[in-house]
């Protein structure tokens, strides 16, 4: 009896002991790791050399309210509400401490909710996940979206898109010293990273056979693979990959031609044709006035690559 | 049913691989747990406290992070080895400081004279262990065990974000093709619902099996 009794207590002072030491000790080391880039880039922001981000005026005497339901309840109730991403540094991302959003998509969005007379700086931005876009839209939980919201024949039947603002399409994001890969032709027999089951790694599996495919729930974690050489390149859209070539051009680059085409438009409630015109006209005049070219610039640009041609709208 | 048919290799690849799982994560937690709990009750003091660092930690920690810390940080220790049997090395190992428990709560259930009876034979401590006390043992672990091997399974699907393809993973690429998002889930809770069916009774067959008359 006596033995068990001491070998309990042994276990119970043991485990109390443990318990209190261990949290702090495993925790935290690990934690930091996928952490680390993430606030690298949003603490760090540009330095003065960089190109800034342009201010947008508010357009006066915009009315919409005749013609477009959506525009009419954003102007009641002072703002628009836009969906958007969180997690894609430079392209539409949010400073987990200041909560503030910046990126190309997020300033494509203040730029718009600006022509359309509506005050950029109220704007509610809502992160939605991107399987929920179209139901936000359906459901006015959000007045439009703004990020990497690829225009389809599909989703036409349950959204409308104005635009498209940006050609996108599958790339890859390497090590700046890498000089083997120069493009999809040269991935055979490497490791090639990307989202869990996205349409770019079935790409990567259907059209690739010869290069190996590893699958990880985020782009972040591809790209912390990459730096740290456990993958040769990761691909996706080659936005996204200018996003975090520019969060770190010391260490990546974009290489190659893109080898699908994504257009990235701007999503809006079906039936809401006004506001669709309205989107439109904004995006060709702040196209031609060259403010589109100056956010590239101050945020996808960074990463070194040139902006590429800027589309036409498609209007239908 | 159209998702089903539509997506059968998928799914039905994503099946067999949390099957796999389920056997190599379920064989090195019961390994492991025993071996653990044989630590936790030995008469040697630092493989007692072996044993207890082991559980409290591994026990108290995400298995997120274990995970994390397997598939992510071996690689940076040039530990190199296929993302499945990170994934075994990381569920096993987490569900065994539970089956150590369970198993060191069923040798406690053991009277302590059954030991001291065999100690005074002159069995050794590893006689004891095997050939009297954990025999009796094992017949007031298995419901225990059978839930935690549950748990295990569902567990098993944070695999997935480590480029292990199993049954929760084909999610992503089912719901990126445009299929509705509740019937791929529900089919997939199909797929885990069968493995996990299965594996009640056969734990509860077990458990009718090793039954004593009391």
């Amino acid at each position: 009896m006596n033995l068990r009794k001491s070998i309990a207590i042994a276990g119970i002072s043991a485990l109390a002991l443990f318990g209190t030491a261990a949290c702090g000790k495993d925790g935290s080391p690990e934690e930091k790791t996928p952490e680390a880039p993430a606030s690298n880039a949003t603490g760090g922001g540009a330095p003065a050399a960089k190109p800034t981000v342009p201010t947008f005026t508010v357009k006066a005497g915009v009315d919409l309210s005749a013609t477009s339901p959506t525009w009419k309840k954003a102007k009641d109730r002072g703002h628009l509400v836009i969906g958007a991403k969180e997690d894609q540094p430079f392209l539409g991302s949010m400073d987990p401490a200041t909560k503030k959003r910046s990126g190309f998509d997020i300033e494509m969005a203040r730029m718009i909710s600006a022509e359309l007379g509506l005050d950029p700086a109220q704007i509610e931005f809502k992160t939605i996940a991107s399987a929920n876009r179209e139901t936000a839209l359906q459901k006015g939980d959000v007045d439009m979206y703004v990020g990497t919201y690829s225009i389809t024949d599909k989703r036409k039947d349950s959204v409308s898109f104005a635009g498209p603002y940006y050609v996108s399409g599958q790339s890859l994001l390497v090590k700046k010293n890498e000089t083997a890969i120069t493009g999809k032709d040269t991935i055979k027999g490497k490791k090639v990273c990307s989202a869990k089951g996205s349409t770019p790694i079935q790409t990567i599996k259907d059209k690739f056979p010869e290069t190996t495919p590893i699958e990880y729930d985020t782009y972040s974690l591809c790209v912390d693979n990459l730096l740290s050489g456990q993958v040769d390149a990761v691909s996706t859209d080659e936005a996204i990959l200018k996003g975090y070539a520019a969060k770190d051009p010391d260490h990546l680059k974009v290489v190659g031609d893109n080898f699908s085409v994504e257009k990235y438009g701007i999503g809006l409630p079906k039936d809401d044709a006004a506001l669709r015109a309205a989107v439109n006209d904004a995006l060709d005049a702040k196209e031609k006035d060259g403010t589109w070219k100056k956010v590239y610039d101050a945020t996808l640009g960074l990463s070194g690559s040139p902006a590429p041609t800027i589309p036409a709208i498609e209007r239908y | 049913m159209k998702v089903l048919t539509d997506n059968w290799d998928l799914i039905s690849e994503g099946f067999v691989t949390t099957l796999k799982l389920t056997l190599w994560c379920g064989l090195v937690a019961l390994v492991l747990g025993t071996l653990l709990a044989a630590c936790r009750v030995s008469p040697v003091a630092p493989l007692r406290w072996f044993g207890a660092a082991y559980v409290n930690l591994v026990r108290n920690t995400p298995l997120t992070l274990i995970m994390f810390f397997v598939a992510l940080g071996f690689p940076k220790l040039n530990w190199n080895m296929d993302y499945f049997t990170f994934a075994v090395i990381a569920v096993g190992g987490y569900t065994a400081a539970f089956i150590c428990e369970a198993v060191r709560s069923g040798i406690n259930t053991v009277p302590i004279g059954q030991a001291e009876a065999a100690r005074s034979i002159g069995m050794s401590f590893n006689q004891t262990l095997t050939l009297i006390v954990l025999p009796q043992a094992l017949r007031a672990v298995i419901p225990p065990i059978g839930s935690l091997l549950i748990a295990m399974v569902r567990n098993s699907a944070i695999a997935s974000a480590f480029n292990v393809h199993d049954l929760f993973g084909t999610n992503a690429q089912m719901v990126e093709n445009g299929n509705d998002v509740v019937l791929v889930f529900l089919w997939i809770a199909v797929g885990y619902l069968i493995i996990t069916l299965s594996m009640s009774a056969l734990f509860a067959l077990l458990e009718k099996k090793l039954a004593v008359a009391r």
